[in-house]
């Protein structure tokens, strides 16, 4: 039961790891796109669609990742060339991706969908326990975990994770030493498409097999959240995911043990939860501002 | 504060005779043009190996302009720059600093989340392992006198020592010139003194140094040789050794610029009108400062000045007396009334008013007329400029040409935006709008940041005059030669703890300084 129960917790929480990761180092970089949901949204339908076509997940899977770098492109395009209002262009970003999906997905409404199948690690799968909960899982698990170690090193061991940080903490003491901060934050932005994509691919191709409009259901919103409750850290990522992933499932199996709570509060507790969350985060100021990049939101027109 | 007192560094003996032979850089009719603005125009500079230059000229004379181009963040519109007899074009900032052209910037370049050796990384071309440039940054840093803690986070250091980095920065990518842009203006004087020491050794070793400074006094201290601007135009060239600050400063303005007279009338001295009582609040934010139980007293008729290196809490005491930031009833009293948890507006009708530090957002609404901008600290205030919930634009219309006239806020048309106006002049239009009223208690934050010699010498007598006629003036600065010009008493702002008032007339640039690195902390503990 409580490995059932944990594998569920997994799945939950995959989409919502990989979301905030990429947009972590978006907003490590100096830029907020509230666009996640709409990314997400746009590389669930484009990964279903591909995969229903081709017949390949793996094809679905990188199919989803271009559809959102391509919407990430377009936000990077609109705020840091254009020096659009982020706020207002990433709110747009996810009302497109998701009118967009819709319209998209139409075809595939009810259609038999493609699951990515899973990759047993050999020796470490036949632990028990730990081997068919951490180790049975589907690819896309693994570049979620790998993906946390590979940001964290990233930013905090390279020089160019270093050159990423600063700019994202003084635009313009980074532009005065040479660095160039829009292509620097444009990639960030892609790389934070790049992860949305991948995890609307996961909700459509591993965590529930089949297109159905607004699948995300508001994922997108809790990735944002969880970089706040991370305050920054890629590994604090990890917790607030899981934590996510672990409220959301609990609703489903609260209602198979029949706990006399109305479902519809049940279904609402991950929002709940996110809530409360920000509310504790932002009452603990000192904790927030050390690792808050200090530019975050605010655009850069550079002067030459 | 004479040049006496600082037996330790070596009046200006040039070390290179002045000739033709050891230009290292050579501008010639650089211009630079920003819309229908002439920032630099045609302007000829040579600067010889081994020379510590001063760049000389009142605010938008175009030297920081002109800086940016040498250092490769400005491109000019026209002219040539010649590095060691060789012409060049500098494209970008890493293309200065391979060529050995080192900056040291005016607002910090630092990255406060990041530690030192972080900081330094960035600027180099080719770290290497971050633990032997951690290594290389305490051998440099020590053997210059300014030693580093390489794993300090910035946010937690104070000015004297950000300052530091910039330079040890600099130091790393042996630099051929270095280019600084007012690098004493946050600095105690013993910090000030320590870094002539190292620009004099950097220059002995053949290292130039271009300076750009307000403070005329220390030019004429250390530097070699003078260029002068104004209005982006050479206007002339000089041995600054050889001037007086106060033909530095005409050659600058291009008029005599008129003395403070802060002696004119004696102060008399009347009651108490703003009092602190053991005032402390805790920091608000990691990067704030907490205040340690500071008593002052303000008496009607004088100037007391509040000196200290900036981020001392300074800025949390303004808020405090303000009233941004609310404190106990009776930690703070106004006229004998306590006030401590109440707002800015019951303050400013009981006759209090408050220039802050930062006039653009925080004294004036960028985006908002003038005269929207004196409605919004006024309208309660008996000025008649809110009738019954309407404003009345008349009213504010008549008052904004009023402070126009009186403080000589030059404008290119009537009742602009808060955010046309240049530093200087905005600088006159908010501590003119407060001073219009004659406020009976005046609380002001660095009245003269970033303003030029003219506007600086208006400004300043304003508040002698207020405090003359009979208002107590408390004044929060960092330059020590405005706080000599105009204080009746000084006391000094050390880590949140705030020394006991002394008669200007007793105190010594020295003592203050004391003060400063940390005399008024042990002293208020004290007390």
């Amino acid at each position: 039961m409580f490995e059932a129960v944990l594998l569920t917790v997994i799945t939950a929480a995959t989409p919502l790891l990989i979301a905030a990761i990429g947009e972590l180092v978006v907003e490590r970089s100096g830029v907020l796109n509230l666009g996640v949901e709409g990314m997400m949204i746009m590389g669930a339908v484009i990964g279903f669609a591909i995969a229903n076509q081709t017949g390949s997940g793996t094809l679905g899977v990188i199919g989803a990742i271009a559809a959102g770098m391509a919407m990430s492109a377009l936000f990077g395009f609109l705020v840091l060339v254009l020096v659009a209002n982020q706020v207002a262009t990433g709110l747009a970003l996810t009302i497109l991706g998701l009118g967009l999906s819709g319209m998209i997905g139409e075809a595939y409404i009810g259609v038999p969908g493609l699951r990515i199948p899973e990759l047993y690690i050999p020796i470490l799968s036949d632990i028990p326990f730990i081997g068919p909960v951490f180790f049975q899982q589907d690819a896309i698990v693994y570049i979620g975990f790998a993906l946390i170690i590979g940001v964290a090193y990233f930013l905090f061991r390279t020089r160019a994770g270093l050159i990423l940080r600063s700019v994202g903490d003084n635009h313009g003491s980074a532009h005065a030493l040479g660095y160039s901060v829009l292509k620097i934050r444009f990639m960030a932005v892609l790389f934070g498409g790049a992860c949305a994509g991948l995890a609307g691919a996961y909700m459509s191709l591993a965590y529930t097999p089949q297109w159905v409009e607004n699948m995300t259901a508001g994922r997108g919103w809790i990735a944002l959240a969880l970089v706040v409750f991370a305050s920054w850290l890629p590994f604090r990522v990890i917790i607030g995911a899981y934590l996510f992933g672990a409220v959301s499932v609990l609703n489903l199996h609260a209602q198979a043990i029949g706990l006399g709570v109305p479902s519809q509060f049940l279904s609402s507790l991950p929002y709940l939860a996110t809530i409360g969350v920000l509310v504790l985060i932002s009452a603990n100021r000192r904790l927030t501002l050390v690792n808050t990049p200090a530019c975050l939101g605010k655009p850069f027109v550079p002067d030459r | 504060m004479g040049t006496e007192n600082h037996s330790e560094v070596d009046t200006a003996s040039a070390p290179f005779a002045r000739s033709g032979k050891d230009k290292l850089l050579d501008a010639q009719g650089l211009t630079k043009r920003f819309g229908d603005i002439l920032a630099n125009d045609a302007v000829d500079l040579t600067i010889n190996k081994g020379e510590i230059h001063a760049l000389l000229g009142e605010n938008g004379a175009g030297k920081s302009t002109l800086v940016k181009m040498f250092y490769g963040s400005l491109e000019p519109d026209g002219g040539e720059i010649w590095w060691d007899g060789q012409k060049v074009a500098i494209d970008n900032p890493a293309a200065a600093r391979e060529l050995g052209i080192g900056m040291v910037f005016q607002h910090f370049s630092l990255f406060e989340a990041l530690n030192v050796v972080e900081n330094i990384a960035l600027a180099l071309p080719n770290p290497g392992n971050m633990k032997d440039l951690a290594k290389r940054i305490e051998t440099v840093s020590r053997e210059y006198g300014l030693p580093l803690n390489p794993s300090d986070i910035v946010a937690d250091l104070p000015v004297g020592i950000r300052q530091r980095i910039e330079i040890v920065r600099c130091l790393l990518q042996e630099p051929r010139l270095i280019i600084m842009d007012e690098p004493t203006s946050v600095l105690t004087p013993q910090e000030a003194d320590q870094l002539f020491l190292t620009l004099q050794r950097l220059a002995s070793e053949g290292c130039a140094v271009l300076y750009i400074s307000h403070r005329l006094e220390e030019v004429q201290r250390i530097c070699h040789h003078a260029t002068i601007l104004r209005h982006g135009q050479v206007v002339n060239e000089c041995d600054p050794t050889k001037e007086t600050p106060a033909t530095l400063a005409s050659m600058m303005v291009g008029a005599e610029v008129i003395a403070v007279n802060a002696a004119a009338q004696k102060p008399a001295i009347g009651d108490i009108r703003l009092g602190l009582h053991k005032l402390s609040a805790p920091a608000a934010t990691p990067f704030a400062t907490a205040l340690n139980n500071i008593s002052l007293e303000l008496r009607a008729g004088e100037v007391v000045a509040i000196a200290g290196v900036a981020g001392n809490g300074q800025g949390e005491l303004f808020d405090a007396i303000s009233g941004e930031m609310r404190v106990a009833p009776d930690m703070i009293l106004l006229d004998g009334a306590p006030c401590g948890a109440k707002g800015i507006n019951w303050r400013r009708k009981k006759n209090a008013a408050f220039v802050p530090e930062e006039r653009l957002g925080h004294g004036a609404v960028p985006g908002m007329k003038l005269s929207q901008n004196i409605v919004l600290t006024r309208h309660s205030t008996g000025d008649k400029l809110v009738n019954g919930g309407m404003v009345s634009t008349a009213n504010a219309g008549e008052m904004e040409q009023r402070i126009k006239q009186a403080f000589d806020v030059r404008m290119s048309h009537d009742d602009p935006e808060a955010r046309s106006l240049s530093g200087g002049n905005l600088q006159k239009f908010v501590v003119g709008r407060e001073l219009d009223r004659q406020p009976g208690v005046l609380v002001i934050n660095q009245p003269t940041w970033g303003v030029d010699a003219g506007a600086a010498a208006l400004i300043r007598q304003a508040i002698i005059d207020l405090a003359r006629s009979g208002s107590a003036v408390l004044v929060i600065s960092q330059d020590l030669d405005e706080i000599f010009e105009i204080a009746d008493k000084i006391a000094v702002i050390s880590r949140g703890f705030l020394s006991e008032p002394e008669p200007a007339a007793d105190m010594t640039r020295e003592r203050v300084g004391l003060l400063m690195a940390g005399g008024a902390e042990t002293q208020g503990e004290v007390a």
